[in-house]
């Protein structure tokens, strides 16, 4: 002990004021390889949107006068919350991720708690079923799904045919739900991962003391397993959500072959034909407030179950 | 507790559990079979036979219309989603490790703040920076280049909070000081002993920025008019959406569809184990 302090003193003198390690130089070389291209493609453009939302375009004169853009206040944001479209995109995704979320997620817990127990037999099969749709992107999902929805060329059609059904799968009522049928495809499997990865986590020893006291499986998976990966469940959530809140790929496919779904279906859609019409301001205004609700969602999920667990 | 009721209930129990894992599994895995039964058959008949069975197999036949439609363009949309998902994760997983090991190694002045607005990039949509990025873009003169989409998708964030969690477990302060003590670079030092130490890390940072690029459908779209810049994804949308024209593309489609998903799926299959090791370390926050 005694020799341990002097040493530590000498080679706190030993280094630079300010703190040992490199020197600032070599702090610089290590960070700027990310964060140039981080500031430039990611602050820069947040920054330009908030900018632009912020902007209106004006013209000289009469309807023949030259345009030019100034400053505009809050004037995009009035129209984006005057748009009834913009509403209806919103309350569309509000409906989906309602439902959507919470089906996805349950069926991702009782999955990931199912491959925890040893009731279950092959399962490195059921798990990597489940995580292979992970691998494969948005629209190449959907595309196959719509095949599936297809009237013409759906096998599952087909059989609901044979028993006298006869599903209209992008009928104006449907199609959200087919829609949120290729997300929960999507992604069920990596949610579960998550989940599961945290069960496998918690050390087995916790499981034998209940065990000893009389706990079935379902007790503990219920009241010792789910409270102990809250905190993943929590995370799934929020990225679930804000997924939901960027839906574009998906319903654009499904747009392909439906007629039931308009080009401003999903706020973000709303926002790509409003940026296609050269209405630059006004988009900026929408992705804006999309992200400031994407935000307000997320922190305030998270701020309501910390709070609720007594964190 | 091994009285036969206890017994014959878990075998109950075992027999709807693995029943309702099964129903789940054909779930999982009905578009991917329909898209092989599909892939194998010949246009003419996706429309007449059944979806889900077998009929006269024409899977080569169908790979050679799909890679000499449009003089070979499926091979060329495949070599660049190579460029933009594997280069561009590559570049991306290099940047983040080195961020990330500095952030967490590395003492310095502002190192919590900096931190912390990569944690706030981690929240921002990326389909809310593309719009913008077209404009700052097209200001510049790459939009509707490679650049275009490559220079964004380089950027993860994510990357870099994984990097520095992987970083404090994987690399000891001890051997860093050991090292500067022998006179060694911290260059040196992160390419020749830390990055060793993080390698399995860095996979699962590169298997990360890849599926997130690989998925980034709005960036390209919103990028590139040019067909020949296009990814896969963004063309088979294309291709898709020109069926209700010109019908024969649809089997272009299906067939694409399934070349481009099978290799993904075997590697991802293949690396497993380091999907979960980030997938733990990503719920720890």
């Amino acid at each position: 002990m005694t020799d341990i302090a002097p040493r530590a003193v000498t080679s706190g003198g030993r280094r630079r004021p300010g703190g040992g390690g490199p020197r600032a130089g070599t702090v610089i070389a290590f960070l700027t390889p990310f964060f140039l291209p981080f500031v430039l493609f990611y602050l820069v453009p947040v920054g330009y949107a908030l900018w632009q939302s912020f902007r209106v375009v004006r013209r000289t004169g009469g309807q023949y006068g030259t345009s030019y853009t100034t400053f505009g206040g809050f004037d995009q944001y009035t129209q984006v919350f005057q748009n009834s479209e913009f509403w209806n995109s919103i309350g569309r995704i509000g409906l989906f991720g309602i439902v959507q979320v919470p089906v996805m997620l349950f069926v991702a817990l009782v999955m990931a708690l199912l491959l925890d127990t040893p009731l279950l037999k092959l399962k490195a099969f059921f798990r990597i079923t489940a995580f292979m749709p992970y691998a494969v992107p948005g629209v190449i999902a959907a595309i196959m799904w719509s095949y599936l929805y297809s009237p013409q060329l759906s096998p599952v059609v087909d059989l609901f045919q044979r028993i006298g059904l006869h599903p209209d799968f992008l009928g104006p009522g449907a199609v959200l739900w087919s829609a949120a049928n290729v997300s929960t495809w999507l992604w069920t499997g990596y949610n579960m991962l998550i989940m599961y990865s945290a069960l496998q986590s918690i050390p087995q020893e916790l499981y034998e003391a209940a065990k000893i006291d009389g706990a079935t499986n379902w007790t503990i998976a219920w009241r010792i397993k789910v409270p102990i990966i809250a905190p993943s469940i929590v995370l799934t959530t929020v990225f679930s959500i804000i997924g939901t809140l960027q839906l574009y790929a998906e319903p654009a496919v499904l747009r392909q072959i439906s007629s039931n779904i308009s080009s401003t279906f999903t706020p973000n859609m709303l926002a790509y034909a409003v940026a296609s019409g050269n209405n630059y301001q006004q988009a900026a205004a929408i992705s804006v407030v999309i992200a400031v609700i994407t935000f307000v969602l997320s922190f305030g999920f998270m701020r309501l179950t910390s709070k609720k667990a007594g964190l | 507790m091994s009285n036969p009721s206890t017994i014959r209930e878990s075998r109950g129990s075992r027999a709807a559990v693995m029943a309702l894992m099964f129903l789940l599994a054909i779930y999982f895995l009905l578009p991917v079979y329909f898209l092989i039964v599909a892939a194998t058959k010949p246009q003419g008949e996706l429309a007449t036979t059944n979806g889900l069975a077998f009929s006269h197999f024409n899977l080569f036949e169908n790979l050679r219309i799909l890679f000499t439609r449009s003089d070979g363009i499926f091979g060329r949309w495949a070599l660049n989603t190579v460029i933009y998902a594997v280069l561009g994760a590559a570049v991306g997983t290099l940047i983040s490790a080195l961020c990330g090991y500095a952030l967490a190694k590395f003492r310095f002045r502002g190192r919590e703040f900096l931190f912390s607005v990569v944690l706030g990039g981690v929240l921002v949509p990326t389909t809310a920076l593309a719009l913008p990025l077209f404009l700052l873009f097209s200001a510049t003169g790459i939009v509707n280049t490679y650049l275009a989409v490559f220079l964004p998708s380089i950027v993860s964030p994510f990357g870099v909070y994984l990097a520095r969690i992987f970083a404090n477990a994987a690399v000891p302060q001890e051997l860093i000081e050991s090292a500067r003590l022998d006179g060694a670079g911290e260059f040196r030092t992160f390419f020749s002993v830390s990055s060793r130490l993080m390698t399995p890390a860095l996979v699962t940072i590169f298997l990360f920025q890849f599926v997130a690029i690989w998925n980034n459908f709005f960036l390209p779209m919103v990028m590139l008019q040019k067909e020949s810049l296009f990814p896969i994804t963004l063309g088979l949308y294309e291709w898709n959406g020109q069926t209700a024209r010109a019908p024969l593309l649809q089997e272009s489609v299906i067939t694409g569809s399934l070349v481009s998903i099978v290799p993904v799926i075997i590697v991802f299959i293949l690396l497993q184990r380091f999907w979960r090791t980030g997938l733990a370390a990503g719920s720890l926050k």
